[in-house]
């Protein structure tokens, strides 16, 4: 085996890992969005209600702003931006936590849709409304899927039971994946039911999709099927990272802030070089984390060919990175950071299921090891 | 210069300098005077001390043109601390004769620097060294002691801080000199480290007359260029590019690649995992390489030493781990005097060993936490006893 190809390789072309001033401009808009109207206590109670979605954000974040359609080109309805942008409103979305099937249907389902022939048929419609935002769709798939297991999920037939499928609730359209191909399926048509789990993250509800005599539209055969479903479940991975880089800067901002204002022993805690030393490892991996996600998505939008292992370790290091950010922010605030009230425990629970979405991270750094030619023994 | 200096225009200098110093043709020492006097050395410097006042970034261009030609460099392994540290200080804070007389002998290597900062008493908390200069005439006669000093052996100058007033608190007792090596008063001995060899020297001052020319910035400011010296030593550690698989990684990849025999499941998880972590500090030093060059500098330098501390301390573990019945083995404990600091090179167990001290030179890790919590996060300082006691007046 050369050591030279491969990982040693020079890479073709530097990654850009800045934000450019419009990739900031759409983030202003995005964390003013959710300021007004996904604030901590309106979260709490949203997800503690039957709808924990919010319409009206979602019409504002995904139409108004655009969001939705920013991975698809402008001849299909879409914005014409790229990853890079996408990323940044997961990073806000990830700070804010808010219910929103942004990930799931305005990257992973979009992604899987332009991954087909779009020019025309039924996946040329819906590309263009999932990009205007006039409706959502989610993969039928347990949320926990990696990309490496693309093509064992196109198994079975329109009639079957699918767990763990994120945001399935809010989809108006299921993209099933068969042994036939990938269908869609209308999630208000006949023969389908969508049951509502009890998730560990209550800002991304998960449910039970069942199909028995549901009709829907072939998108794609299974060969072609099974790469598109591998690109939405590989983009879907590599911009999750932004949203765990957006929840770990929260977690990190909010203990900082929290020790310096609160005394014990007459002085901040904050002081006490125990947990300024955490804090300071925190910011460290947040740091990393950054470059992480902002490889990954500048990979994603250049159509690198590092792409997947960009993705593969941004989400092999991201994903621990937000939960000790979430782990040490409930820690570090004390008994406050364990009541219902503090929102501390939404950003917990939202890093403990992102670990385990698309992959946990040793599912990525068993991508790793396959790509870099690191095998097992 | 620096509205009208661009990419094209340093390029074009660079090919004329080589034009009249083919390096086939011209002697190290010559060529490497000639580049300082044409402005190419470190162009961000000013014109007449080795620079254009141009953009750090148009730096590349003219180290690729002259490798692409061949051109001997100044081998900045030998003389990392006059680049690094005294370098930017002499720059910041000296006279215009001490920059003319210092700068160009320092770049092109005919004069090696050393820095005399560290004491026996005085590590972490360095602004309580008790090295004393006293005035006398026109100079400072100088006595103590000094370690961790690296190049001493090699060094025709120093950087040296010095008491210059006890009877203040210490941070505002320190002067800033320029120290001469070859001074009589100067002893230079050995310090043998945890690698058997002798990398650093104890550094004893006794009657040391330094003229009051040589001192860098005003009498009890010597604190304030200290600093100036320490962040430029913790950037020239942590900024360094890496390609992928640079540094420590590459080397135990290339094992576990050609050495299947090696090969265990934990070894495995424990490889992946410091691979992905290296490669994410890989990419966070590429992104902050990518601030500087947009000249948007952000505080993330300060964490990249701690990061690479950490993983080369834990990648070297796991290579001496993966090596088996060979981890047992050393490649030789004799007492040497290596001529240029070497974190990566030899074999496993010296690159395990030296990795020790990276979490401990230029600023220990627990310092280096201090200073993102404090300085990055805005967290409050502990609770201090000596900002406003006399130097002399500290337990010690």
């Amino acid at each position: 085996m050369s050591t030279q190809t491969g990982p040693a390789a020079p890479q073709a072309q530097a990654p850009d890992l800045l934000y450019s001033e419009a990739e900031e401009d759409l983030r202003s808009a995005v964390r003013a969005l959710l300021a007004a109207r996904a604030d901590a206590p309106t979260v709490i109670a949203a997800t503690e209600s039957d709808t924990p979605y919010d319409q009206q954000l979602w019409e504002s974040l995904a139409g108004g702003i655009g969001a939705a359609g920013l991975l698809v080109p402008e001849e299909f309805g879409g914005q014409g931006a790229s990853h890079r942008e996408a990323a940044v409103v997961l990073e806000e979305l990830g700070r804010s936590v808010a219910p929103a099937p942004y990930l799931t249907s305005a990257v992973v389902a979009t992604e899987v849709l332009l991954a087909l022939d779009v020019r025309e048929g039924p996946a040329a419609g819906l590309l263009a409304d999932l990009a205007a935002g006039r409706r959502t769709a989610v993969l039928a798939l347990p949320f926990a899927t990696p990309a490496a297991d693309a093509t064992a999920a196109l198994t079975g037939t329109l009639e079957r039971t699918v767990t763990g499928v994120a945001d399935a609730a809010a989809a108006d359209v299921l993209l099933v994946p068969t042994a036939e191909g990938l269908y869609a399926v209308e999630s208000a048509g006949p023969g389908v039911t969508v049951e509502p789990l009890v998730p560990l993250d209550l800002t991304r509800p998960l449910a039970t999709v069942t199909l028995g005599g549901a009709s829907g539209a072939l998108l794609a055969e299974s060969g072609p099927a099974a790469t598109a479903v591998a690109r939405g479940l590989l983009t879907g991975a590599g911009l999750l990272a932004s949203e765990q880089l957006g929840l770990a800067e929260w977690c990190l901002t909010e203990t900082v802030r929290h020790t310096r204002e609160r005394h014990q022993f007459n002085r901040p805690v904050g002081s006490f070089q125990s947990l300024k030393h955490r804090m300071a490892q925190l910011w460290l991996e947040v740091v990393s984390a950054r470059a992480a996600a902002r490889n990954a998505a500048d990979a994603l939008a250049t159509g690198s060919p590092d792409a997947p292992l960009a993705v593969a370790v941004a989400q092999a290091y991201c994903s621990k990175v937000a939960v000790h950010a979430a782990e040490e922010c409930v820690q570090l605030h004390g008994g406050i950071g364990m009541t219902w009230e503090h929102p501390a425990h939404l950003y917990l629970k939202r890093a403990k299921a992102d670990s385990l979405a698309y992959g946990s991270a040793g599912r990525h750094r068993e991508a790793v090891a396959a790509l870099v030619e690191l095998p097992a023994p | 210069m620096s509205a009208t200096t661009d990419a094209a225009d340093v390029r074009r200098r660079t090919r004329e300098l080589l034009a009249a110093h083919p390096p086939a043709t011209t002697g190290r020492t010559a060529f490497l005077r000639a580049r300082f006097d044409a402005g190419l050395a470190w162009v961000h410097y000013p014109v007449g001390l080795g620079g254009l006042d141009a953009p750090r970034s148009l730096q590349v261009v003219v180290d690729t043109e002259l490798a692409a030609a061949q051109a001997p460099d100044n081998d900045p392994r030998r003389i990392g601390i006059g680049l690094g540290m005294a370098a930017p200080t002499v720059l910041g804070y000296g006279t215009d004769e001490q920059k003319q007389r210092f700068l160009r002998p320092l770049w092109v290597g005919e004069e090696v620097w050393c820095q005399l900062f560290s004491e026996p008493g005085a590590g972490s908390d360095l602004a309580a060294l008790g090295t004393r200069a006293v005035r006398d005439g026109d100079d400072w006669v100088v006595d103590g002691q000094k370690v961790w000093t690296s190049s001493a052996h090699l060094a025709r100058w120093a950087i040296l801080i010095a008491r210059t007033d006890p009877d203040v608190p210490k941070h505002r007792g320190i002067s800033y000199f320029i120290c001469d090596m070859t001074d009589p008063g100067v002893e230079v001995r050995p310090l043998r480290q945890i690698t058997g060899e002798a990398e650093f020297n104890e550094v004893f001052l006794t009657g040391v007359r330094i003229p009051d020319s040589r001192r860098l910035g005003p009498v009890g400011e010597g604190w304030k260029v200290a600093r100036t010296t320490l962040m430029n030593e913790r950037v020239s550690i942590g900024g360094a590019r890496i390609p992928r698989e640079g540094g420590m990684i590459g080397t135990v990849a290339r094992t576990w690649r050609e050495r299947p025999a090696l090969r265990t499941h934990d070894l495995h998880q424990r490889l992946l995992t410091l691979w992905v972590e290296a490669e994410v500090a890989r990419l966070t030093g590429e992104r902050l390489r990518q601030q500087l060059v947009a000249g948007q500098p952000g505080p993330e330098g300060s964490g990249m030493k701690l990061a690479f501390a950490r993983l080369n301390q834990e990648i070297s573990g796991l290579e001496v781990e993966l090596l088996g019945d060979e981890g047992l083995l050393y490649s030789d404990w004799t007492m040497r005097r290596p001529e240029t600091v070497d974190f990566t090179g030899r074999d496993a167990g010296y690159r395990y060993l030296r990795s020790k001290g990276n979490s401990i030179e230029g600023g220990t890790s627990e310092i280096l936490l201090n200073i993102v919590a404090e300085r990055v996060l805005g967290l409050p300082a502990e609770p201090r006893n000596d900002k406003d006691v006399a130097w002399k007046d500290l337990a010690r």
